[in-house]
């Protein structure tokens, strides 16, 4: 399928045209850009949620249960799941459809694992137009998964209009550590697996690193579900849809796009320079250099830094 | 990350029936993860329609089923049936688990190139896909 049939075909709602137009998007290349830039105009329709958390805390089986909420409700969902790469082999395991199985056999499901492909941000760098893509596709909630995010794995913000914060009780400590980066981008809050002990203590601690943190236009909730069960989840569906209506209709949601439409282009710029830069930083021939210095400590680290982004600059300056 | 045109070979290992347990496509998958492919893994007891449905959502080249339960004569030829209604006809299909020698030509005339028992020898399946999953786009 070239990419004037691919158009064609996510448009029409053809899944095999979708799937495949997620794998160019995925690679990246000229067909997958092709069909993003004439699809973009289609989007902005669909509510868009991340989820994110540590690992382990119950983001598979919340995002299946989210999915079976939004189903009643009579909406369609769009999945994209995110697993980590091998930093060694780059292979990996996607498992993440094993938690959401029932929804294979429903036609208002798509789901769609991806790699992070040795990006660091707790999604892969094609996410952000997977998520487009299921967005002109035509589905009314579009759900992203991340890997299991620590501190400052938060890009997931920069590519939803809802971020999820799953926590668990009994992780004080682990609540303790995400104060620096992801409780600042999080605006519905989760304790998940609420049916163990230490449930209200773990609001409590989300509850207190909130009230620090500074607010915007929007006060977080902080609520209980029990994925397995599907225990509260109706009232985290609830809380974002309250959060969609804030970015969307609210007298805040000219800023609140402005922002998010800020925080995508800054994103991929910063991404796409740094490849640049370190292609630049190759075909210099000074790294090798620089590092061996450094590691023989005939150096620093940072003046090599500087070195070499001098000469990229110069590199970058005379026009190559 | 600097990443260069090669990329990933996108699996779905899948156990299609009833059975009870998974070892083997589990090594399988990891086996292949660790030689640099993306496996899609969806757990035990599919139905040929979500396995057909799992493969053309994931866009996958490759799609591995095992099954030990005897019923390959059976299911195969529906998954194949599943994945030719939603136009997926451009995937390479293997087998393993326990399929005994006398049923091994049926099952390759389903349309599964590679057939591979108890004691194959992972590097026989990875080398297998590597030289026949299409090329996507």
């Amino acid at each position: 399928m070239d990419a004037d049939q691919l158009i064609a075909g996510v448009t029409s709602g053809d899944r095999r045209a979708l799937a495949r137009a997620l794998t160019h998007v995925e690679a990246d290349d000229a067909t997958g850009r092709r069909v993003l830039a004439a699809l973009y105009p289609r989007t902005g329709r669909a509510q868009t949620v991340g989820v994110t958390g540590s690992a382990g805390a119950g983001k598979s089986t919340l995002v299946g249960a989210i999915a079976r909420e939004e189903r009643t409700r009579g909406r369609t969902v769009g999945i994209i799941a995110v697993d980590p790469s091998s930093p060694f082999s780059h292979g990996a395991i996607l498992g993440d459809r094993i938690r959401m199985q029932d929804l294979t056999a429903d036609g208002g499901v798509f789901m769609r694992s991806m790699a992070s492909r040795g990006n660091l941000g707790g999604l892969s760098e094609s996410a952000g137009g997977a998520i487009d893509m299921l967005d002109a596709a035509g589905f009314d909630v579009v759900l992203v998964e991340t890997v299991g995010a620590g501190q400052d794995e938060v890009e997931v913000a920069n590519a939803a209009g809802t971020t999820v914060l799953v926590a668990n009780p009994g992780a004080g400590d682990d609540v303790q550590s995400m104060k620096a980066g992801l409780m600042e981008v999080a605006q519905v809050m989760v304790v998940n697996k609420a049916d163990l002990a230490g449930a209200d203590t773990a609001v409590a601690h989300l509850r207190a690193l909130l009230a620090i943190a500074g607010l915007g236009t929007w006060e977080p909730p902080i609520l209980k579900t029990v994925a397995r069960t599907g225990e509260g989840v109706s009232e985290l569906v609830d809380a974002i849809d309250r959060h969609q209506h804030h970015i969307h209709h609210s007298e805040h949601a000219a800023e609140e796009r402005r922002l998010l439409a800020q925080r995508q282009v800054v994103s991929l710029a910063r991404a796409a320079l740094h490849r640049e830069a370190l292609v630049t930083a190759e075909a210099s021939g000074l790294l090798a250099g620089l590092v061996n210095e450094v590691a023989a400590r005939h150096r620093d680290p940072r003046s090599a830094a500087e070195a070499l982004r001098e000469a990229i600059r110069r590199a970058w300056a005379a026009g190559g | 990350m600097v990443t260069t045109g090669e990329r990933p070979i996108r699996v779905l290992i899948a156990k299609p029936g009833l059975d009870g347990h998974d070892r083997g496509a589990k090594v399988v998958a990891r086996a292949l993860r660790d030689a640099g492919m993306e496996v899609i893994y969806t757990g035990i007891r599919q139905t040929p329609q979500m396995i057909a449905e799992a493969a053309l959502q994931e866009d996958v080249q490759v799609v591995g089923l095992s099954i030990l339960s005897g019923a390959h004569l059976e299911l195969f030829p529906r998954v194949v049936e599943e994945l030719k209604k939603r136009g997926v006809d451009d995937v390479l299909l293997f087998a393993g688990g326990i399929i005994p020698q006398e049923d091994v030509p049926a099952v390759r005339a389903i349309g599964f190139q590679g057939v591979f028992g108890p004691g194959t020898d992972t590097h026989d399946i990875i080398e297998f896909v590597k030289q026949r999953a299409p090329r996507r786009a």
